[in-house]
């Protein structure tokens, strides 16, 4: 049973190591590229399935078969999308900035693949255990944003430097939400390490069961992170010619769309990790490798719903959008973090506290969907009055 | 060794990116140099185990400010494109003050400043320490800073707000 704990399993892959008559650096610098590498190809590989998953799931919602040619089930259809970039031709427009072009798909794909320095896959498996995790995401994500700004600017284009406008505006007014949601947890585990957050959610304490509302504007500000539907006006075909990276070609545009999907599923595994529990479950004291198995099972949960809301919502307007994130999910937020930091401080038993929370929760959702209703029947209303008024006017004139 | 090296390289890498942002001539380059600069005074964070302070540097000077500042120079008019001249008439001046300036702070910190090496290690909770020190020993400043912030978003509102006709 021992054999199926990943910290047992890594003890003695350090003795191997040591064994051969390494020294201590060595044994450090051997671990650092095997993990990078294993890390990466994870990340990598698991875009192809993403893709292919998303494809399938939007063709099922819509009726239709999805891909279904290259492979069983369409599954290799992938592979082949990937292969059919890299013989395309690379396209560098003639007035662009060359360095700052080049540099900027490289930029994105960093910025993403260094979320997975911090994941906790399962017990003890995390490839740094940094104790300001949840800060390090967020820094993460300033880079995606320079990455934007970046190819924007240096395509030479006044539509892909629209497209950089707005990304930055969206990714930096739902970083706002997100941030606030994500201190919730931290508040609640008193510590910014992801490892430690997810040892703090034993025995089904999870944060999102606690603080449903918290885990749903962390939710909906992931969406409009990783600029998917209902937010995806930033690389639309139909808004601005699909965005900043309208004149990148062949393996740099698959680079941005590397990012892409990688940040979806990395989202979904923070999600998973501040506000499900991460790796916890039953009998995962006994059986810890059961851990990476239930992370996985959660992740795959949330990409689903993901594509789900991909394939069922309408696309926001741009003022929807900044609307919806400065006067709904801030105020929202602020609200929450107040109420969790309150609550953490009050002496009272446990029990009793996460029932209290959990009921002002969804007491503060209908409140807030109830404005939001309400708002929306007095545009309603306000609308068609003006087009009453606008015709009874046209027939007397 | 190693970390010599990487301190070395990471030390010219960010110099040189400095030195470039004030002698590029197109202003957006200019911006991202100060990026890269500020990325390097990350890694020395990094090389000197200060974690927080190193994602703190990302997160407001990369996220932040480096955003800022680029938005002001896409908002303003024909600096995207035109290659503006770093140099004015008085660069010799400057060229001179900012040498002599330079050269006595590398003097008071080379010679003058004593180096203590801290006795202890640097202990585990640092992050928690710093957290209890803003709310208890330093709360006056904390307070004073929030409320400057706010002083400054109410200043952004009131500018920002549509004209009442």
């Amino acid at each position: 049973m021992t054999l199926l704990d990943p910290r047992v399993l890594g003890e003695w892959w350090n003795t191997f190591l040591r064994s051969g008559g390494l020294s201590e650096g060595w044994v450090i610098f051997i671990n650092a590229v095997v993990v990078t590498l294993i890390l990466m190809g994870f990340g990598l590989t698991s875009v192809l399935i993403i893709i292919w998953a998303e494809r399938k799931i939007a063709g099922r919602v819509q009726d239709r078969l999805g891909p279904n040619r290259v492979g069983p089930y369409g599954l290799l259809q992938s592979v082949a999308d990937a292969l059919k970039l890299m013989t395309k031709e690379d396209i560098t427009p003639e007035r662009a900035e060359r360095i700052t072009y080049n540099l900027a798909p490289g930029l994105a794909v960093f910025a993403v693949l260094m979320l997975l320095v911090v994941i906790p896959f399962g017990p003890g498996l995390i490839a740094a255990d940094l104790n300001i995790g949840v800060l390090y995401v967020v820094a993460m994500g300033s880079f995606g944003i320079m990455a934007a700004l970046m190819a924007g600017w240096a395509s030479n284009n006044k539509y892909a430097l629209l497209g950089g406008f707005r990304t930055v505006a969206q990714l930096l007014s739902y970083e706002i939400p997100m941030v606030l949601s994500m201190s919730v947890p931290v508040l609640f585990a008193g510590t910014m390490s992801l490892h430690k957050l997810v040892e703090m959610q034993a025995n089904f304490r999870w944060f999102g069961l606690i603080m449903p509302t918290a885990f749903l504007i962390y939710l909906i500000s992931a969406l409009a992170e990783n600029e998917r539907t209902p937010f995806d006006l930033l690389e639309a075909e139909s808004e601005i010619v699909a965005g900043y990276h309208i004149e990148y070609s062949g393996l740099k545009f698959a680079w941005f769309f590397l990012a892409f999907f990688l940040n979806t599923l990395l989202l979904s595994a923070i999600a998973v990790t501040l506000f499900l529990g991460g790796w916890q479950g039953p009998f995962v004291d006994k059986v810890p490798l059961l851990g990476v198995l239930y992370f996985f099972l959660k992740t795959v949960l949330i990409v689903f719903v993901f594509m789900w809301v991909r394939a069922t919502f309408p696309r926001l307007r741009i003022d929807q959008m900044m609307a919806l994130a400065w006067k709904v999910l801030v105020p929202m937020a602020l609200a929450l973090v107040l109420l969790a930091a309150t609550a953490v401080k009050l002496p009272w038993p446990p029990l009793a506290r996460d029932v209290f929370l959990f009921f002002s929760n969804i007491v503060m959702l209908f409140v807030a969907l109830g404005a939001i209703g309400r708002h929306l029947r007095q545009e309603a209303e306000r609308f068609s009055g003006r087009q009453k008024w606008a015709t009874s006017s046209s027939t007397t004139s | 060794m190693v970390l010599q090296a990487v301190f070395l390289i990471t030390a010219l890498l960010t110099l040189g990116s400095a030195l470039m942002v004030v002698l590029h001539r197109n202003l957006f380059i200019s911006a991202l140099f100060l990026i890269a600069s500020f990325f390097g005074v990350a890694v020395f964070y990094v090389l000197l185990e200060a974690e927080f302070l190193a994602v703190a540097q990302v997160l407001i000077y990369i996220g932040a400010i480096a955003t800022l500042i680029v938005f002001a120079i896409m908002l303003s008019r024909g600096m995207m494109t035109g290659r503006t001249s770093p140099r004015n008439a008085q660069a010799l001046w400057a060229a001179g003050g900012s040498l002599a300036l330079g050269a006595a702070l590398l003097y008071v910190v080379v010679f003058r400043v004593q180096w203590p090496v801290a006795e202890k290690a640097v202990p585990a909770d640092m992050i928690q320490r710093l957290g209890t020190g803003l709310v208890t020993d330093y709360v006056v400043p904390f307070e004073l800073a929030s409320l400057l912030l706010m002083a400054a978003l109410i200043g952004a509102v009131m500018i920002a707000r549509e004209k009442e006709v």
